[in-house]
C-alpha cells in the first residue's frame, strides 16, 4: 500500500477544479436532467400546459414506425461509417509504415481532415457532389450513373456516410499507425523469414496484434457516428430527402426544434444517452483488460 | 549442401560505411561465430545474410547461388532473434507451425515435425501455451524450435542467449552446440561474449569496427592472434600488453628488465603476455607490484603494475595466493608463448 500523503488543507485544489465542474454542471448535467424531466411530460397542442405522463413518451416511441426505422438507419449508417473509415485508415497506416521517403509529409497530410469542422467538411462534400456543379456527378455521368442526392435517398445516405467516414479517417489512422509501430520489428522480420509475404504478414501477424486498437476504435467510431455526425448531416442533407438520412440524433433535433414535440424529442435523447453510456461502459471494461490475445 | 561465401561485402548507411570489404567462406555444416564489441557490425552482417538488410556491394552466396536479390523467405534460412520474436497471439504449437503452414505442408507432417522438435527441446508440455506464459529460457527453446522445424539450409542466431541468466546461458550454450552437431546445419552465431564464442564455434570471425580482424579456429585465435585487438579480445583474463624494445632475441621492458623473445624484429614493438602464461619464478625478469587480488578458488588473479611503472599487468597463479598489497612478485615467460605486435598497426609481427 502506498502511504497517503497529507497536504495541508486549502481551497486551492477546489478552486482549480471549479471551472471544469461548473462547465460539466451547466452544459451536461443540467441539460441532461432537464431532458430527463422533459421526457416525462406531454405538452398540449397549443403549448399552454404540460402534463406529467410517466413513460408514455417512451411507449409512443416504441410503437412509432418512423422512430424504429430511424433506429435501423442509424445502425446501418454507423456501422458503415465505422467500417469504411477504419478500413481506409488501416490501409493507409499499413502503407505509411512502409513509406521511407517523405513519411512526415504523408502523415501530416493525412491528419488534416481531422482539423476540419464538421459543418465545413459537409459543405465541402456538398460542393463536390452538387448534381449540377459538382465534379463527381460529372464523372459519374460517364459511368452511366445519374447523381442527385437531393432526390435519391440511397445516394444521399452514401454521401453522408462518405463525408462522415472521411472526416474520421485521420483519427483512426493515427491510432492504427501508433499500434503498428508498437509491434516489435523482429516479429515482422521473423514472419518474413518464415516465408510470409506482405499481405500474409498483415493478416496473420499485424492485424491480430492490433485487435485491441480495432476494438477501441470501433466503439469510438460508433459513438462518433451516432452523435458527432449531426453537423455533417445538417450541412449535407438535413435528414432528407424525406427521412432517408434522418439518424437518431438528427431526429431528436427535428422532432424537438422543428416539430416542437419536446416530450418525444426529450425521450429520444434519453434513449441516446443510455446508448452512449452503455458504449462507454463497454469501452472501459475492455480498456481495463487491454490485451485481447 | 549449403556452404556460404561472402565476397568483398560492403554495407553503408548513407555515406557511412559500417562493414568494410568482408570476406569469408563457411563450409557446409560448419558452426561459425561472429564475435566483436558492441556496434562493430555483427548484427548487420548476419541480417545481410538473412536478407533483412540490403547489400551495398559485394556478394553473398548460399549453396553456390547468389542470394543478394532474394527475399528472406526465398533463402531457406531460419533465424533466432535476441528477443526471440515469437508471435505473441499464437500458441507455441502455432508459432512453430507457422512457417510450415505457409509452405503448405500436409497437416500430419506439420504435426509430426512440431512434436519431434518439441521432444528434442523438451517443451512438449508447453505446446498449447502462449509465449507470455513461458519463462525466458522456455521462450528461447520455442524460438529454437521454430527454427529447426523448418529444416532450413542455414541457421542464423543473433545473440540468442543474452537475455538469460548466467547459469541458463551455459546450459543453453551446450544444448545449441549439441543440437547443431546432431542436425549438421550450417550455422552463423553472433555474440559479443568471447567465452560463448570460443566454446561454440568451429571457427570464429572477429569483427572490429566493421573490419574482419581474424577468421580462424578458437585455438588459432588464442595461440596466434593476428592483431592486438584479437589478442586482447580472446582469452580471459585479457592479455597483458607492454611496450618493448626488440633487439634480436631480446626485449627490453620499460622498467629495464630483459626478456628472451622469438627473434623477429628490431626496434619498438608491443609485447603480449597472457596472465596464465606468466610462470611463478622468484628469479624471473618480470617484477609485478601487487595492487589487488581476485580469488577465484582454483586460481588467483594478481592485478598490479610492472614494477616502478604505470603499465598494468595481471598474472594468474594456481591455488590461493596471499600476497600483500604493494609487495613484489616475480615471473618468467617462455619465448614460444610471447606474442609480438607492430606498435603502429597493431598487427602481429610475422614469425
Ligand atoms: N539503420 C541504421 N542506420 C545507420 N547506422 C546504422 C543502422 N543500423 C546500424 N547502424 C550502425 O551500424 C553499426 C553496426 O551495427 P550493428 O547493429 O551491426 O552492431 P552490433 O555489432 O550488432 O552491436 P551489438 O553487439 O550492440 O548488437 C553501428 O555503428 C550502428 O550505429
Ligand atoms: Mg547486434
Amino acid at each position: 500500500m502506498l502511504k497517503r500523503v497529507h497536504f495541508p488543507t486549502s481551497a486551492l485544489p477546489y478552486l482549480l477544479v471549479a471551472p471544469q465542474i461548473a462547465i460539466t454542471l451547466v452544459f451536461f448535467i443540467w441539460p441532461a436532467s432537464q431532458a430527463m424531466y422533459q421526457s416525462f411530460l406531454i405538452e398540449d397542442a397549443f403549448g399552454l400546459g404540460t402534463e406529467f405522463v410517466w413513460f408514455e413518451n417512451f411507449e409512443i416511441l416504441w410503437s412509432d414506425s418512423h422512430y424504429l426505422a430511424s433506429f435501423q438507419r442509424t445502425a446501418v449508417f454507423s456501422l458503415l461509417v465505422a467500417g469504411l473509415s477504419m478500413g481506409v485508415a488501416l490501409l493507409l497506416a499499413g502503407f505509411a509504415q512502409r513509406v521511407v521517403r517523405g513519411a512526415m509529409f504523408y502523415r501530416t497530410l493525412l491528419i488534416w481532415p481531422y482539423a476540419v469542422a464538421p459543418v465545413l467538411a459537409g459543405a465541402l462534400w456538398v460542393f463536390m457532389f452538387n448534381p449540377t456543379l459538382g465534379i463527381f456527378p460529372y464523372f459519374l455521368e460517364f459511368a452511366g450513373i445519374t447523381w442527385n442526392h437531393y432526390l435519391n435517398g440511397t445516394q444521399a445516405m452514401a454521401l453522408v456516410i462518405l463525408a462522415a467516414a472521411w472526416k474520421q479517417v485521420a483519427y483512426n489512422f493515427l491510432f492504427y499507425l501508433a499500434a503498428m509501430q508498437s509491434i516489435p520489428n523482429s516479429v515482422i522480420e521473423a514472419a518474413a523469414i518464415d516465408g510470409a509475404g506482405p499481405a500474409r504478414r498483415f493478416w496473420t501477424i499485424i492485424f491480430p496484434l492490433i485487435s485491441p486498437t480495432t476494438f477501441f476504435l470501433l466503439v469510438i467510431n460508433m459513438v462518433y457516428a451516432f452523435f458527432e455526425t449531426f453537423g455533417i448531416i445538417h450541412a449535407v442533407t438535413q435528414g432528407g430527402p424525406g427521412t432517408s438520412t434522418t439518424i437518431l440524433v438528427y431526429k431528436v433535433f427535428n422532432d424537438g426544434f422543428v416539430g416542437l414535440d419536446l416530450g418525444g424529442s426529450a425521450a429520444q435523447s434519453v434513449v441516446l444517452m443510455v446508448l452512449v453510456i452503455a458504449m462507454t461502459v463497454v469501452q472501459f471494461r475492455f480498456v481495463e483488460r487491454k490485451v485481447a490475445y | 549442401m549449403a556452404d556460404i561465401q561472402l565476397t568483398d561485402l560492403v554495407k553503408s548507411y548513407g555515406p557511412t560505411e559500417v562493414l568494410h570489404h568482408v570476406e569469408g567462406g563457411i563450409k557446409d555444416g560448419e558452426f561459425i561465430v561472429i564475435v566483436g564489441p558492441s556496434g562493430c557490425g555483427k548484427s548487420t552482417l548476419l541480417r545481410m545474410v538473412a536478407g533483412l538488410e540490403s547489400v551495398t556491394s559485394g556478394e553473398i552466396r548460399i549453396g553456390g547461388n547468389r542470394v543478394n536479390e532474394l527475399e528472406p523467405s526465398a533463402r531457406d534460412i531460419a533465424m533466432v532473434f535476441q528477443n526471440y520474436a515469437l508471435y505473441p497471439h499464437m500458441s507455441v504449437r502455432q508459432n512453430m507451425a507457422y512457417g510450415l503452414k505457409i509452405r503448405k505442408l500436409p497437416k500430419d507432417e506439420i504435426n509430426r515435425r512440431v512434436e519431434e522438435a518439441a521432444e528434442i527441446l523438451e517443451i512438449k508440455q508447453y505446446l498449447d501455451r502462449k509465449p507470455r506464459q513461458l519463462s525466458g529460457g522456455q521462450r528461447q527453446r520455442v524460438a529454437m524450435g521454430r527454427a529447426i522445424v523448418r529444416d532450413p539450409q542455414v541457421f542464423l542466431f543473433d545473440e540468442p542467449l543474452s537475455n538469460l541468466d548466467a547459469k541458463l546461458r551455459v546450459q543453453m550454450r551446450l544444448e545449441i552446440r549439441k543440437l547443431q552437431q546432431r542436425l549438421g546445419v550450417t550455422s552463423i552465431y553472433v555474440t559479443h561474449d568471447q567465452v560463448e564464442a570460443m566454446t561454440l564455434g568451429d571457427r570464429l570471425m572477429v569483427l572490429n569496427g566493421g573490419y574482419v580482424e581474424q577468421f580462424g579456429t578458437p585455438i588459432e585465435l588464442y595461440d596466434r592472434p593476428a592483431s592486438v585487438f584479437v589478442a586482447g579480445f580472446i582469452g580471459s583474463p585479457a592479455m597483458n600488453f607492454l611496450p618493448a624494445d626488440l633487439n634480436g632475441g631480446r626485449a627490453t621492458l620499460p622498467d629495464g628488465a630483459v626478456l628472451a623473445v622469438p627473434p623477429r624484429h628490431t626496434g619498438a614493438a608491443t609485447l603480449g603476455l597472457r596472465p596464465e602464461h606468466l610462470a611463478d619464478d622468484p628469479a624471473g625478469p618480470i617484477a609485478l607490484e601487487v595492487d589487488l587480488l581476485e580469488q577465484l578458488g582454483a586460481n588467483t588473479l594478481i592485478h598490479g603494475r610492472l614494477q616502478g611503472t604505470e603499465h598494468a599487468l595481471t598474472a594468474s597463479v594456481p591455488g590461493h595466493a596471499c600476497d600483500s598489497i604493494g609487495s613484489i612478485r616475480r615471473f618468467s615467460a617462455t619465448p614460444a608463448l610471447t606474442h609480438l605486435f607492430d606498435t603502429a598497426s597493431g598487427k602481429r609481427l610475422a614469425d
